[in-house]
């Protein structure tokens, strides 16, 4: 598949439309995850309007971002970067060998507590 | 009053006193918990691709279950709520999705979006009324407690219409019918880390203590929730800083059904 082609059809999973971003950068300051991020919320969304896919595809930022929709909330024009983020984490886990999550390393971390919820969320976001 | 109710996978495990509370607590208010017919577990996390489809189905048919016995469709566990409550948004609006989906699950009459899905707290507030359950209370909370709202019951805010979601007041309301005092601190709706914690401990760890330190300056005694997520971390990830509880055990506490 061509960049561009892959440029299309994130911007059409993402939902959203990525022209209309301002760049006030209201997402990247109020993400829980900022500093962990390696591309920021505002980046994601001019990046994948400029059709930057493969920066989009190797930034972990992708593991990071917890989807609590922050991001979305205060931006005064509409876009929504984490449905951004989810666009370019789906389009990476959909590819052969690409999950997130290796099911051996999971008993290691698994403690009594552990609710049914994380394990089935990790799962859904990590993995296809 | 008879409402359908969606448990959820959590509810039926790790996060049993939730349920259970519940239960007690929407006895005691005339409140007759009726679960979903083979619910399936929904996902966890609502999924975001445009394309995904399949991965909303267990939500649709939960939703087209309620719409035929009812009209309404219970949730506890915060995730639920928001994944049940996004696919119904979807199944209402969406129609590249409510097409897909109908074509699907070919249901003999096709499902959208017409059942009302509504959270425990909000059946609290507008189906019970705080007036009423303060009423029932025999045993006054009398303590200091913190609402932990995180992010499931109220983003994104347009679907989900829970609150406002900057500056929410639905938990306080409840604490204080319960006889407590609510405590305001600024960290109450940010996230706790999810999911993340099974990749990276470390964004967590600091996510709830960053929380609980917020709600402890502020002089709450403990937290309380309605996701079994954010309690678990709250209380592993947020190593102890405070003591973290669901909001249905208060409930029970406080209408003596515990």
């Amino acid at each position: 598949m061509d960049k561009t082609e892959m440029t299309e059809i994130m911007k059409e999973i993402s939902g959203t439309d990525v022209r209309k971003c301002m760049k006030c950068g209201k997402c990247s300051g109020r993400c829980p995850a900022y500093k962990d991020m390696d591309i920021k919320p505002h980046q994601f969304v001019t990046m994948l309007e400029k059709g930057k896919v493969e920066e989009l595809l190797n930034c972990s930022a992708i593991w990071n971002c917890f989807s609590c929709m922050a991001c979305v909330e205060r931006c005064p024009r509409g876009v929504a970067p984490a449905q951004v983020i989810e666009a370019v984490r789906t389009t990476f886990t959909r590819a052969q060998n690409n999950n997130g999550l290796a099911a051996e390393d999971i008993p290691p971390i698994v403690d009594e507590l552990i609710p049914q919820q994380l394990l089935v969320s990790a799962y859904r976001k990590y993995n296809k | 009053m008879k409402i359908c109710y969606y448990p959820g996978c959590t509810l039926k495990t790790k996060a049993k006193e939730l349920d259970a509370y519940a239960r007690k607590a929407a006895e005691a208010l005339g409140v007759e918990m009726e679960e979903v017919k083979d619910w399936q577990c929904c996902g966890a996390v609502y999924p975001m691709a445009k394309n995904e489809i399949a991965t909303k189905l267990s939500a649709v048919r939960a939703l087209d279950y309620a719409k035929h016995n009812g009209g309404k469709l219970l949730t506890l566990c915060s995730a639920c709520h928001n994944v049940i409550k996004r696919v119904n948004d979807d199944m209402k609006n969406d129609e590249n999705i409510r097409t897909k989906a109908n074509n699907y699950l070919a249901l003999e009459e096709s499902y959208n979006g017409e059942t009302q899905v509504i959270h425990y707290l909000e059946m609290l507030k507008n189906e019970v009324s705080f007036d009423e359950i303060a009423k029932k209370v025999v045993k006054p909370l009398n303590r200091k407690v913190g609402a932990y709202y995180g992010c499931l019951l109220l983003r994104p805010s347009g679907v989900l219409a829970f609150d406002n979601p900057e500056n929410p007041s639905i938990i306080e309301d409840f604490i204080r019918a319960i006889g407590g005092t609510p405590v305001i601190y600024p960290f109450r709706n940010e996230c706790c880390g999810a999911y993340v914690s099974l990749k990276n401990q470390t964004l967590p760890k600091e996510r709830s203590a960053k929380i609980l330190n917020s709600a402890k300056e502020k002089g709450a005694e403990e937290v309380i929730t309605a996701c079994p997520l954010c309690l678990y971390n709250l209380q592993v990830n947020g190593a102890g800083i405070l003591p973290a509880r669901y909001f249905t055990e208060l409930l029970a506490e406080a209408l003596g059904v515990k």
